[in-house]
């Protein structure tokens, strides 16, 4: 077995996440967390949909800022997705996918406050880069033989729309639903840098200690996602689309001299600024490199390899819990449920629950980066394994488990582990805002001390170590031969 | 134009010569049947005369080119996309106009399938497939046809008739067929293929089935 390459993959990366651990810092800080989660879960059981008129306006802004930011991001990815073979439109995507939405969230809030094209650019840009990869890959699946067969001087355009677009237009639009379902958590979290958006009652709640409220306001979160399938049809689409803008708020307007303050001031280094020149940029740079970028590279390294591994470990324990293969109709209606929470909540609430409950430390962090990813594999594999079907006299109980199905879905297993490296990285960045010290962290710090040009060299630097790790499991899964779609 | 002279027709797959060089001289009013065994090259000289005279031909090649998710409608309107500006082939998409309709039903009526007109193409049987590729080849209405197996899928009845349509709107027509029968009632000249070379052309009305059974 230990010849097998895929083996030797997931044991080198396992022993990578131990050596992790030692580095790690792994602990529970708080008081009394279990008190505290006690209380929480309480508060989940006992939702109090009443108490802040707040709530229902949370939850349209949320709604509105994903339909109007995913719409967007779809038209320009498409557009972009036209002309991805040239190699400067594909560095712009993958530059602008690698800066999460709650950066570009906290870089348009520099300049254009908390007006609601804040929430919309940052949910539209990474988003639009996004779709052109995907959109691009769909488009390059397509059948090329009718495009063959059909009679020469056809206009490319009508020729586009009627051997392209056809069909790729189930995949497409899949993907894009999948996209919108993204796109309300990506909502919902850019209420933690202030919008309107759930995360910003969530956060009120929480600090409050109102888990009732809280716990009010997940319970909607769910039920929103979950009854998608019934809200978001078809026909509708287009009246949600138009009609989204006008939900999104007033917000503040606009302040232009702000705007230009901003690149031709603020985002200007330091040393270049006051005019010390090349002298004065090399020492600058090398201070921020040491000091804020070297550790917080660090620290999101060790903490995304360690969370990979746990989503790993977790997916691989979560699929029974959905598959066919093991008994039991009750087992598996709450397992879909239990998956279904754990991929609805995005890792930011998560993580930030947790880190309420649990006090500062990585442990949250990996935690809520296992339960959100290993709930999205767990269920994609839980999914597959009903496809297969085993002889009438195979093994029953955990020799099922580990000689019929394991081995069976572990290379898909892996594919989807190694899609989402890249998609744990920018997470685990990104939880640095929480207080864990990853580059968010250094970036958040950054914006508070109104350093932004500090801020966009380690937002740079965030999104070049993106790129970076996306690349090394593309290699490492093309190298295994391990196929992949892109909705997961 | 409806005849015309090939001549240094080859082709190569990984380093390996499949085809060729060889030449062939097709005069309009030829209906030529390639007849060999399956890897003898048929397919790759159907693709290779069709690379020649493109704009001419009408063609319907082993795998179909159908659009899935399309309907049979639009994919045998897809045989005059040519014919029509942008505008009216994107209305068309999204609401055929009623000459096209007609056109496309009655055609559709001559194989026996109006009932599927609005149907996908991805539901369809692979008889059913077969002839709407049939229908867009009739629906170009090209000088020439080129066809590889036009009928592989279809019935004994009904590959008569299709045969039947095909040389009545087709002056002059090349198809590749399996059925040596179909080959020598449907066409005016027999080409065998063996090994990428033409071993064989003669009109069909010198050959019996026994003289073809030899390249097999």
């Amino acid at each position: 077995m230990l010849s097998s390459p895929t083996v030797r993959t997931s044991l080198i990366f396992l022993a990578i996440a131990l050596v992790g651990l030692l580095f790690a810092d792994i602990a529970i800080t708080a008081s009394n967390p279990w008190r505290d989660l006690g209380n929480f879960f309480l508060g989940v059981i006992t939702p109090n949909f009443f108490s802040s008129e707040g709530l229902m306006t949370a939850l349209l802004r949320t709604v509105a800022f994903a339909f109007v930011g995913v719409a967007l991001g779809s038209v320009c990815g498409f557009l972009l997705a036209l002309v991805y073979k040239s190699l400067p439109v594909r560095i712009f995507s993958a530059f602008v996918r690698a800066i999460h939405e709650l950066f570009w969230a906290l870089i348009f809030l520099q300049f254009f406050g908390f007006h609601p094209l804040t929430g919309v650019l940052a949910i539209a840009i990474p988003y639009a880069g996004i779709f052109a990869k995907v959109y691009s890959e769909i488009l390059e699946e397509a059948d090329p033989e009718p495009g063959r067969v059909l009679p020469p001087g056809t206009g490319n355009i009508t020729a586009f729309l009627y051997t392209r677009i056809p069909d790729c237009w189930v995949k497409m639009r899949t993907y894009t639903s999948y996209r919108l379902e993204c796109g309300l958590r990506s909502s919902a979290i850019l209420g933690f840098v202030g919008l309107p958006t759930l995360g910003f009652y969530l956060e009120a709640s929480f600090s409050q200690g109102l888990y009732s409220d809280a716990g009010a306001m997940l319970i909607l979160f769910y039920v929103l996602i979950a009854t998608m399938p019934f809200w978001v049809r078809p026909k509708l689409l287009p009246v949600y689309v138009l009609g989204a803008p006008f939900f999104l708020g007033e917000g503040l307007p606009i302040v232009w001299g702000n705007v230009e303050r901003f690149f031709t001031e603020d985002i200007v280094p330091a040393p270049l600024r006051n005019g010390e020149g090349l002298t004065g940029l090399m020492p600058w740079l090398n201070d921020l490199m040491i000091n804020e970028a070297m550790p917080g590279i660090w620290n999101t390294i060790v903490l995304t390899q360690i969370a990979l591994v746990a989503t790993g470990i977790l997916s691989l324990l979560a699929f029974p819990l959905i598959s066919n293969h093991f008994g039991g109709p009750l087992r598996r209606n709450a397992g879909h449920v239990a998956l279904v929470i754990a991929r609805s909540t995005p890792e930011y609430i998560l993580a930030y629950i947790l880190l309420q409950l649990w006090g500062p430390s990585m442990l949250p962090a990996v935690v809520a980066l296992a339960l959100h990813n290993g709930g999205i594999i767990g269920h994609l594999i839980g999914r597959q394994t009903n496809s297969i079907k085993l002889r009438a006299d195979a093994a029953t109980g955990f020799n099922r488990y580990s000689w019929e199905l394991v081995p069976r879905v572990y290379r898909s297993f892996l594919a989807f582990l190694f899609y989402r490296w890249e998609i744990i990285m920018r997470e685990t960045a990104i939880l640095g805002i929480l207080g864990i010290y990853t580059l968010g962290f250094y970036v958040d710090s950054a914006i508070q001390n109104i350093r932004f040009d500090r801020a966009m060299v380690l937002i740079l630097v965030t999104a070049l170590l993106n790129i970076g790790v996306d690349t090394l499991g593309r290699y490492i899964r093309r190298k295994l031969a391990l196929q992949t779609m892109p909705t997961c | 134009m409806s005849g015309f002279d090939l001549s240094g027709l080859t082709a190569s797959f990984s380093g390996k010569r499949v085809i060729g060089p060889l030449s062939l001289n097709v005069n309009p009013g030829d209906r030529i049947a390639l007849v060999g065994k399956s890897g003898a090259g048929k397919s790759t000289l159907i693709r290779l005369i069709h690379e020649r005279v493109d704009r001419a031909s009408s063609l319907i090649p082993q795998d179909l080119g159908l659009v899935n998710a399309l309907s049979v409608f639009h994919n045998v309107f897809m045989g005059q996309l040519d014919k029509h500006s942008t505008w009216y082939n994107t209305i068309t998409l999204a609401r055929p106009f009623a000459k096209d309709r007609s056109e496309v039903h009655s055609l559709l009526q001559s194989l026996g399938m109006t009932e599927k007109l609005w149907t996908p193409t991805a539901s369809l049987s692979g008889g059913q497939r077969q002839r709407v590729a049939i229908a867009r080849a009739l629906y170009r209405n090209a000088p020439v046809l080129l066809a590889d197996e036009p009928v592989s899928a279809l019935d004994g009845p009904m590959a008569n008739s299709v045969m039947t349509h095909l040389r009545d709107r087709f002056s002059t027509s090349i198809i590749a067929l399996h059925d040596v029968e179909l080959a020598l009632s449907y066409c005016t000249r027999i080409v065998g293929i063996h090994d990428g070379q033409i071993a064989l052309d003669r009109p069909s009305e010198k050959l019996a089935a026994s003289d073809i059974m030899s390249l097999y």
